[in-house]
Order: C-alpha cells, then structure tokens, then sequence
C-alpha cells in the first residue's frame, strides 16, 4: 500500500464527517462545545426568507441521490397559505452501497437535529420528522437520545431560543422496504399506509404529508444547512465544483485496501478516491463500479478520470447519486452481480406498478437460467426488451433504478453473458434454484 | 374476543398515538406494530385486533401494511434474529458462504426459527454497511467483516445463553426488547446509547486528514447571513438618490414609486429562482401571452401595456396567473364564473338542450 499524494490528500474536505473522531460528539455537551447550536441561534436571528436564499446561494443539492437545488426546494413552499407546513428527513438508507447517513446519525447526531431546526424555521414547519431505517437500531438509539437533549436543553419545543418559533420533532423508525426512501412512499408509510409511491404531480411541496406542503430532504442535506449558516454560501461554494458545490461523503467498498468514508469535495474522481484508499486489494484489478448505489448504471475502468459530481457522472453515462461507490475487480462477475442487484429489486419493488413488479420477477429468473448455463442468445434480447418495458413506465424510480445495472452491464459486459450461455464459463447456480425459469 | 395485552403496552400505546396530530392517528400504526411484535415476537391476529382497536381501523387496513414491512414478522420469531447480508457487495465479499454455512449449521432456511427457539435465520438486502462487508447483524446490531467461522461463533454463543458483543452499536438485546425501541422508546438499559466506536472503516477519510493536518480553509462561523429586507433598504435608498443623478428619464420611477419593490416585512414570498429565459413561471407565461393586454406587463409581447400604477404584486406566481386571467374576462354579472356572456352561457344551454333532448344539460353539451 503507498501513501497518497498530496495533492490528492488536499482533495479531503472533513465538514460533516469532522465530529467523528470526538467520541462523545454525540452528547449535546460535547457537541455545544464544538461549535454546536452556535448556528441555530444565528439563524433564528435572521428572516426565514433569508436563510432559503442563503441555502441556494450555496448551491446545495439534495445527498440523496437526485441532486435537487435544496433551497429551490424550499422555495417550492406555498407561504402564508394557512396550512400547516411538515419537514420529513429521509433516513431510510437502504440503495445498495450506500452507507453514509447511518454513521453521520450515530456518531454526530446533534448535527442532523440542528439542521431539522433550521430548516423547519425557514419553511415555517412546526412538525418535524425523521424517518429512518428500521434496521438502523443504535443511529435511532442516538438520535433519539439527541432528540431528548435537545428538548430538556429548550432546542426544541416551544419558543425556542425565546424566538417565539415552535418545533416538534419526532424520530419514526421504518420496518424494512426499500422503497421507503423513495419521498412519497415515505411520506405513504409515514401515514400509516403500506409505502407506495404517489403519482406526482401534486408534488410534496403543495400535497405531501397529509397533503400539506412538505419538504422531503435526505439526511446529508439536511446536516448541510447548520455548515452553510455557519460559514456562508461563499465558503461552501469553496469546496466541490460550481455547478455541485460542497463537500460530499464519498463511501467506499469492495476490493479496496481500506474501504471506508472519504468526505471530499464534489469532483473527485475515482482514481483519486482508489488512492486515498490505499489502491485496490493486492491481486485485484479494477473491472466494474457504481459511482452511486446499485441504480446508477455500471461504469468501467475507462471512466477512472471521470469528475464525480451530478454533472460530470451523467456525461459518462452514468448518476451520480448516493456517492456509494462499490468497486468490483475481475474476480468478480458482472452478470453474477447484477443477477443479485436484481433479486433486490424484485424483493424490494412494492408491486404498485405492473412493469417494475412483473418486469423484474421475470428478469431475474431470466438471470438463473443464464448464470445456471441454460440461458440462449434471445435471453439478452429479452432482458433488454424488458428493461425497455420497466424504464420510464413506473410511478417512481426503482423500477428505472433496475434496469441501470441491466442494460449497462450488457453495454460494457456481453462477452462474460455470451461465456455463460455458449459454456465457456463453469454454471454458477446449480438446476434446483431454476424452478419457475422458462 | 378482546386482546390479551398488557395495561403496560396498552400505555405505551397511548403515548405512540400521542405522538402525532391528533386528527392523523393513524401515522402511529408502524411504531404500533413495532409494540405488538415487543410482547408478542411477531404480529399475530390478536396484534393487527389491537391496533385496529386503538386506531379505530379495520382490520383489513391494519393487515394490509404489517404484511408489507419485512421487518414484521408473520410466525413467531427466536429471542435472536440473525441476519445476513447477501447483497451484492457482501455476497462478493463472502456474505453467501456465511449464509449457506449457517442454514446449514442451524438446519433451518429463510425466515426459520430453530428447534431451541433462540434464533430465526435470516438472508438480508443491503445492511448499509457496505465498508465492513461481508456483515451480520443480531437483532439489527452489525457483527462486521464475518466469516463462516466467526457466524458459527457467535450462533453458538448465542444458542449456549451468551451474549456476545457488537462490533458497533450496543451490548445484544432480545428481539423483543429491541421492538420496544423500534416503537420509539429510548433505550432504558444503562449506558447502553454510549456503547460502541465507530470503526475504523468510517474514520479511513477522516483519520487521513488528520494525519495531514487537512481542513477546510476559510471556516468563519460569524460569516453574516446576507439579509434581503436591508438590501431592499439599501437599493430604496440608492434608488431614490437616481433621479436628481439622471433627469432624463421620468416615465420608469412613476410606475415603481407605487409598489416599493418587495415589501420589507414577512409576507412569506420567496423570490422564485428559475433559471429559465426569464424568472416567470410557465404558467405565468402562458397566460400573458394569451392574454396580452392583461395587467401584467410582457415587455416582449406585442400590444403590451405597461401598467401606470397597480396593487403590489401577489405573493404566488399562481395568483399572478389567476389574476391575469381574471383581468382580462370580466365576471358575468349574474354570479356565474367569469368567462362567458349571459348571452353566450343561454345559447350554449340552449344548444345542450336541443343536442341532448334532455332537461339536464350535460357538461359535454354545454362545453360546445
């Protein structure tokens, strides 16, 4: 393993990640004393106008996978309309890869708290929710506790700061569907509903929860705002590129030296992002990799150099998206991979919509019998055939999530398709697991 | 037949409901299928009664949604459930052969409970603990980086009585206890949130940067946050300094001398932000377009007329477009919607009338 190079090392930008390494950053205490709360009474001194301005002067965009201009978003809020106003932290992490907002919710919950305050104050929201992940049992052990705290410290609560604003905030465990993080599933299950996408519009902005004007944030987003308060749009904007500014969790995973969280300016590029990691695991050579969770279409070994911002991934064909990026070497099959990525969406789709919820029950038993050696030449053209009937057609985007791994492992990959169906590559699932296959 | 549940758990109960809007009760239903399964382990007929109960629901709605969520379990369930990521990363990584090696070792599959009633197995999607793969977890807490043998030790322990400790996250719990907190109640054993350190996988980036002496340059937490209504304020000035500088134009200062810009104080507009050939909603647009004489001024439209003088404008660009399409149709003077002539609304009901042969005037006749 060597050590990177300095000039990629300046590419490190610690920002929400910077509290981890206090252990007990999760108290209030230890969080007040390292600038905690310092940002909240800065911004219940300003004009809730003011702070949805200074959040798009930042040029914030949504972390959880769209990329959405934030204070656009909040803008989108109808004011004075008499209606109560709702904000809702998406904290559902789930898309395959991604594994950042659970260790930003356990190890620094206060900073997620204090971004819900200041973002309900500029939306005028007197109800706040964080829904997060059923699994995710010690994050929503902490941020119940920094929940806690921060109503005994008069955080939360009524009249908060003596500023005359009221906040209730109310940390909503999920109980395991994926679709979930998608916002108006969210907002379904948040009312006590299965979760199952709305058709849009109305948007969440007029009809979200309880078909009130609602944003809908990831939690990055969200733990974003007390930053750009604090420190300005202007020194936001010193970090990424200028089209995605800030800073942004890049979580890395697979054949790696040291997978882990690197918070890096938007930009980066993965051969930057492989070095800080130590390079790839002796023996291994870089063959596939999402830049984005498992619905961001494969990319290659060519798009090393490819800058890992919202702009720069969609010109490689690709989407920037959750930042997961989980890389795979030439030890690893693509067809095999995409084979289990489809299992996951055939489990996960919420059977709303007939072409994600048949479309992918059929393609991956269209996977076993190519990866148990039965499959033919027509098979591909199934799959794609397929994917052209999922992509676009669904109320919401798994389905479209689906189909990235599909079509573009074919794109880059049909030989390793072509090894299994003509027989050049050993039967990787055995004929008991073909049952229903035809 | 009334539900066996305790007086304990029909409290808690209360104070899940009490949670959300009084009129929205029924948001509390997951947390309160979360506190059926804490007495019960799964979430049994009597359960989906009880929340039905509580929430005033039927029980078809309250079995609709616990059939949905995974983490409902349909059969009773082991004091520990034992999950295993086989998603694509873990699976690479190894996460299959941990999966395999305990269905065997415990002989029971999917969704099973052993003999013992310790422990339900279990394949897991994604844990979102990718950076630790291939990972476990027991009763949602992460056992990270496993292998078929470190699996096997910790069934064991768990199945001799022992409980053995998380890599991340707090000391073991049973099942059901950690259904009591999925129903939002804080966890009660002492020390417990304190339990655990991140792993060195989530501090990689940050441990870098320290080593490096890396921050971010240029953090000044009292940067001021830019405010608009004293911009405004500067602007009012600076404007009404112009015209004793430039005389020679009179005509623009009379129309914005009636509305003072935005005003000052809370009306709640925000400023629309799009970046589009102009900062007008497609709506708005639309609607001047047709409607060129409307009051709202389109500088580019031909027949525009720059309104003299006029009421501030509406918060909302819908109102905006409201307002431009009302100015243009005069209201009917009989009450009806603005539009149609007395005249015109006659003849198209006359017109259904002869059309259809019937009294009732459909809504496709009279839209003729």
């Amino acid at each position: 393993m060597t050590s990177p190079r300095p000039e990629t090392l300046a590419k490190l930008t610690p920002v929400l990640t910077k509290r981890w390494l206090s252990p007990d950053a999760w108290r209030i205490g230890t969080y007040e004393r390292l600038d905690g709360y310092a940002a909240l009474r800065k911004a219940l001194k300003a004009h809730p106008d003011d702070l949805i301005q200074l959040v798009k002067d930042s040029g914030l965009r949504g972390r959880g996978g769209a990329g959405f201009p934030t204070g656009l978003k909040w803008g989108f809020i109808p004011q004075g309309d008499g209606k109560p106003h709702y904000l809702v932290v998406n904290a559902d992490e789930g898309e395959p890869g991604t594994c950042k907002d659970l260790p930003l919710m356990t190890h620094d919950p206060h900073s997620l708290v204090e971004g819900v305050i200041i973002a309900s104050y500029a939306i005028r929201a007197n109800r706040a929710y964080i829904y997060i992940r059923g699994e995710a049992v010690h994050a929503a052990r902490r941020l119940r506790n920094a929940v806690q705290e921060a109503y005994a410290k008069g955080y939360l609560g009524k009249n908060i700061l003596r500023s005359g604003f009221d906040l209730d905030l109310v940390v909503h465990s999920g109980a395991g569907a994926y679709i979930c993080g998608e916002e108006t599933a969210l907002l379904d299950s948040l009312e006590g509903f299965r979760g199952q996408p709305r058709l849009r519009p109305p948007f969440p902005a007029t009809h979200g929860l309880y078909a009130s004007p609602t944003v809908v944030n990831n939690v990055g987003t969200i733990a974003s705002v007390p930053y750009i308060v604090a420190g300005g749009a202007a020194w936001w904007k010193s970090m990424g590129t200028e089209k995605s500014a800030g800073p942004m969790i890049y979580s890395l995973s697979g054949r790696i030296a040291n997978p882990g969280q690197f918070e890096c300016g938007l930009g980066i590029t993965l051969r930057e992002l492989i070095e800080l990691a130590g390079g790839m695991q002796p023996g291994h050579n870089l063959k596939f990799w999402t830049p984005g969770g498992s619905s961001t279409p494969l990319l290659t070994a060519e798009h090393l150099d490819v800058p890992m911002d919202f702009e720069g991934v969609a010109v490689a064909g690709s989407i920037l998206g959750t930042t997961a990026t989980q890389i795979f070497s030439d030890q690893d099959c693509p067809v095999y991979a995409t084979y289990r990525w489809l299992e996951f969406y055939h489990h996960e789709s919420c059977g709303k919509c007939t072409p994600c919820r048949e479309g992918n029950y059929w393609m991956v038993r269209v996977y076993r019998r190519i990866l148990a050696g039965q499959g033919t030449h027509e098979d591909l053209d199934t799959l794609l055939d397929t994917c052209d009937n999922v992509l676009g057609r669904s109320f919401c985007g798994l389905g479209d999530g689906a189909t990235s791994s599909v079509t573009s492992s074919l794109k880059y990959f049909k030989q390793d398709y072509l090894d299994y169906i003509e027989g050049r590559t050993a039967p990787r699932l055995s004929d008991k697991q073909l049952v229903g296959a035809h | 037949m009334t539900t066996t549940f305790t007086d304990e758990t029909r409290a808690r109960a209360r104070e899940i409901i009490a949670r959300y809007p009084a009129d929205r009760s029924r948001s509390a239903l997951l947390p309160l299928l979360h506190l059926v399964q804490s007495e019960e382990g799964y979430v049994s007929p009597a359960g989906v009664e009880f929340c039905a109960e509580v929430l005033g629901l039927n029980k078809a709605q309250v079995g609709a949604v616990a059939t949905f969520y995974t983490m409902y379990k349909r059969r009773p369930t082991g004091d520990y459930l034992v999950s295993v990521c086989t998603n694509t990363m873990c699976n690479v990584l190894g996460g299959q052969e941990v999966y395999d090696t305990l269905t065997e070792h415990l002989g029971v599959g999917h969704d099973e409970t052993t003999a013992d009633g310790k422990i339900t197995l279990e394949h897991a999607e994604c844990l979102a603990a990718c950076d630790y793969g291939p990972v476990m977890t027991v009763n949602y807490d992460f056992f990270d980086g496993v292998d078929p043998q470190t699996a096997l030790g910790v069934v064991d322990e768990l199945r001799s009585g022992g409980r053995p400790q998380p890599s991340r996250g707090a000391r073991l719990c049973t099942l059901k206890e950690m259904a009591v907190q999925l129903a939002g109640f804080a966890d009660e054993r002492d020390g417990a949130v304190a339990d655990g350190v991140p792993g060195e996988p989530t501090l990689r980036g940050l441990r870098l940067a320290q080593q490096h002496g890396i921050s971010v340059p240029g953090f000044d937490p009292n940067t001021p946050i830019p405010s608009k209504a004293e911009a405004d304020q500067a602007a009012a000035k600076a404007k009404a300094a112009e015209p004793a500088k430039a005389p020679a134009q009179p005509a623009a200062p009379t129309a914005g001398a009636g509305q003072p810009a935005r005003s000052a104080e809370a009306t709640g507009s925000t400023a629309p932000d799009v970046k589009a050939p102009d900062d007008k909603s497609p709506e708005v647009r639309a609607a001047e377009t047709r409607q060129p004489d409307a009051r709202t001024a389109v500088p580019d439209a031909p027949g525009t007329k720059v309104p003299v003088d006029g009421a501030p404008p509406a918060p909302r660009d819908a109102r905006e477009a409201e307002a431009a399409g009302a100015a243009s149709n005069a209201p009917a003077g009989d009450g009806k919607p603005a539009g149609d002539s007395t005249e015109a609304q006659d003849r198209n009901l006359r017109e259904a009338e002869s059309v259809t042969g019937t009294a009732a005037s459909s809504d496709r006749g009279s839209q003729k």
